[in-house]
């Protein structure tokens, strides 16, 4: 088919010299449109490593302009003792990869149960998890903060342990709560793209599998899971991504400990800089500690991540 | 035991696979909305291993349409910072999707280039602008900034002179200013027509071909239409995306934790949430009787 409209293609830019040019004008232009996003996008980056590695000599010599002239580690080395880098990184691996993976399971599973196993209510629960998309995170803060800081579980707690409540902030149980019941940072998107996944897989591969005896719950992790896997990758970038970014619900429920999002908003604070143009520069160095784990992952997955957008089935 | 049937016990799995999310979703979310309610209604005071409530009726809310001094100032700016943004948000990621979309040589690499903001921009923390911090510091790239301010400054006056209406070009004058913001948080809204994009069937575009419609004719009279859901989802999207960039969320979480006022905090995040909630509504109303859908 493809081959059949090419060849037509060819046919008709071979006779059509008005056609052609209009083509070749639209091949330059898309070059350079796509030329001059890349560069907005890549810009502030290659800026920021250029900057990052100047000494205090070259922030003032209007000379340098990329290529720093005394190159210097200083501003890394600084930037680490101020956030506490390794502690606050394995803390923020920690949350992130957790809840990643804790999130994927439960909210595929959920939404297989919208996708194909319907019940009564179902439609409901379905409306409800969309609902918790749409209301802001602020509106439900402070009783948040209230379940965790004072949690007995609809008063369960008191009853068998004795003690009145427990206090869990400054504890990783509210991530991993929050992400095993689907209620983490934007499960209901994720929730909303595995489901329009699944309804997407064909449903004879289901019915072969039960034909040929597995139960339901052996069909989703040996049928449809390994099928997902575009999906799950987005997910899963998704997830990873918005989690180590988050400093919302960190700086809710963590205080003392401490993770990288965190360590950067106080960073500023913590410095003993005086110089704000030196500050800024060390800042600058911040960010780019913070983000750096994510670009060097986001080279790895980069390819499965693109590539599977095309299957992952988020369409409407 | 009587023997289920395929599909009682394909329900039952299904109740079992929902149990967390109904679980979460009574604990983690429907007793705190009601609670938040609750809370906006009194007055919070923390004691002793606990908390107390005194209910005050609708103080809290009275007090922020008159007394408070920001509140209803910043909440005005984040509408019409929503107005004027959405919009551009979804006819640049529906543009850049389609340029993706195409095939070109190292469309891999760009499509990687223009999914990085996602990585990199999701958050406030990212949102401290470099050019704002380094770009006065340095000289060198400081020019790069007056460079651009230059530029939409002369198109500006290139296009009032064309005699196009001033809104219209202060409009697109802002946008062309602002044109790393919209790429940086268009990256999720790009992806999704993206994938509708791939859905379409090829079928259609020959169809179209063989008929003689040129590339514009097709992208108005085929690719457009069959887009139209996906629009509305990004709007949705894209509504609710700029709302939590914004400084209101700011102010609701100072109010609580740093001047301690719960009792006013929730008061403030129901009244942006109802404004949310009405926004939504208006533009999924408006879109929606546009919407097309194939099937």
């Amino acid at each position: 088919m493809q081959q059949l409209s090419k060849s037509m293609d060819a046919i008709v830019i071979r006779f059509n010299p008005a056609k052609k040019s209009k083509e070749w004008t639209w091949k330059v232009l898309r070059t350079l449109l796509v030329t001059g996003f890349c560069y907005i996008i890549l810009f502030p980056i290659f800026l920021r490593l250029s900057v990052a590695f100047r000494d205090r000599i070259d922030v003032y010599d209007p000379a340098v302009l990329w290529i720093p002239r005394h190159f210097t580690l200083d501003n890394f080395r600084i930037a680490m003792e101020t956030t506490d880098f390794f502690g606050a990184l394995r803390n923020t691996l920690l949350i992130s990869g957790s809840t990643t993976i804790i999130q994927i399971i439960s909210c595929a599973m959920a939404a297989y149960a919208f996708a194909r196993l319907k019940f009564r209510g179902s439609g409901i629960l379905f409306g409800l998890v969309i609902f918790t998309i749409i209301v802001p995170p602020q509106t439900i803060m402070i009783p948040l903060y209230m379940t965790y800081r004072y949690f007995d579980l609809f008063g369960l707690v008191p009853v068998l342990t004795g003690q009145t409540s427990f206090n869990l902030i400054d504890t990783f149980w509210p991530f991993i709560l929050s992400s095993a019941t689907g209620m983490g940072l934007k499960n209901g998107l994720y929730i909303y793209i595995f489901r329009q996944f699944f309804r997407g897989v064909p449903k004879e591969l289901e019915e072969a599998a039960f034909v040929d005896g597995a139960g339901i719950v052996h069909t989703f992790f040996r049928i449809m899971v390994p099928n997902a896997i575009p999906a799950v990758i987005t997910v899963a970038l998704f997830s990873f991504v918005w989690q180590w970014n988050d400093s919302y619900y960190v700086g809710l429920f963590l205080n003392d400990v401490k993770v990288l999002s965190t360590q950067l908003m106080n960073m500023g604070v913590n410095l003993e800089e005086p110089d704000p143009v030196l500050q800024s520069i060390l800042l600058n160095t911040g960010v780019l500690l913070i983000t750096a784990p994510l670009l060097i992952m986001y080279l790895f997955v980069q390819r499965y991540f693109v590539e599977s957008v095309e299957r992952t089935g988020i369409v409407g | 035991m009587k023997k289920l049937t395929i599909s009682q016990r394909k329900a039952a799995v299904g109740v079992l696979f929902c149990l967390p999310l109904m679980f979460g979703l009574l604990l983690l979310f429907i007793l705190p909305l009601v609670q938040s309610f609750r809370y906006s209604l009194s007055d919070l005071n923390l004691v002793q291993g606990g908390f107390e409530l005194e209910y005050k009726g609708f103080s809290n809310y009275v007090s922020l349409f008159v007394s408070n001094p920001t509140y209803i100032r910043e909440l005005t700016e984040a509408v019409v910072d929503m107005v004027v943004n959405v919009p551009i948000l979804i006819i640049f990621s529906l543009f850049s999707a389609v340029l993706l979309n195409q095939k070109f040589k190292g469309r891999g690499f760009v499509r990687a280039v223009f999914f990085l903001p996602v990585i990199l921009a999701s958050s406030a923390i990212a949102n401290m602008d470099i050019s704002s911090f380094v770009g006065s510091s340095t000289p060198g790239s400081g020019s790069g900034a007056e460079g651009s301010m230059l530029q939409s400054f002369e198109l500006k006056k290139m296009m009032l002179e064309a005699g196009l209406a001033e809104v219209f070009v202060d409009y697109l004058t802002g946008a062309v200013d602002r044109i790393y913001e919209i790429i940086s948080t268009s990256g999720v809204q790009m992806l999704i027509f993206l994938a509708g994009l791939q859905s379409i069937s090829p079928s259609l575009y020959e169809a179209s071909k063989i008929e003689g419609a040129t590339g514009y004719e097709i992208f108005w009279k085929v690719t457009f239409p069959m887009m139209t859901p996906l629009i509305l989802t990004n709007t949705v999207y894209s509504i609710i995306d700029t709302f939590s960039r914004n400084k209101i969320s700011l102010t609701i979480s100072e109010t609580a934790f740093k001047v301690f006022d719960f009792g006013l905090s929730s008061a403030m995040s129901w009244v942006y949430f109802l404004v949310i909630t009405l926004l939504l509504a208006v533009a999924a109303g408006l879109i929606s009787r546009k919407v097309f859908y194939y099937d």
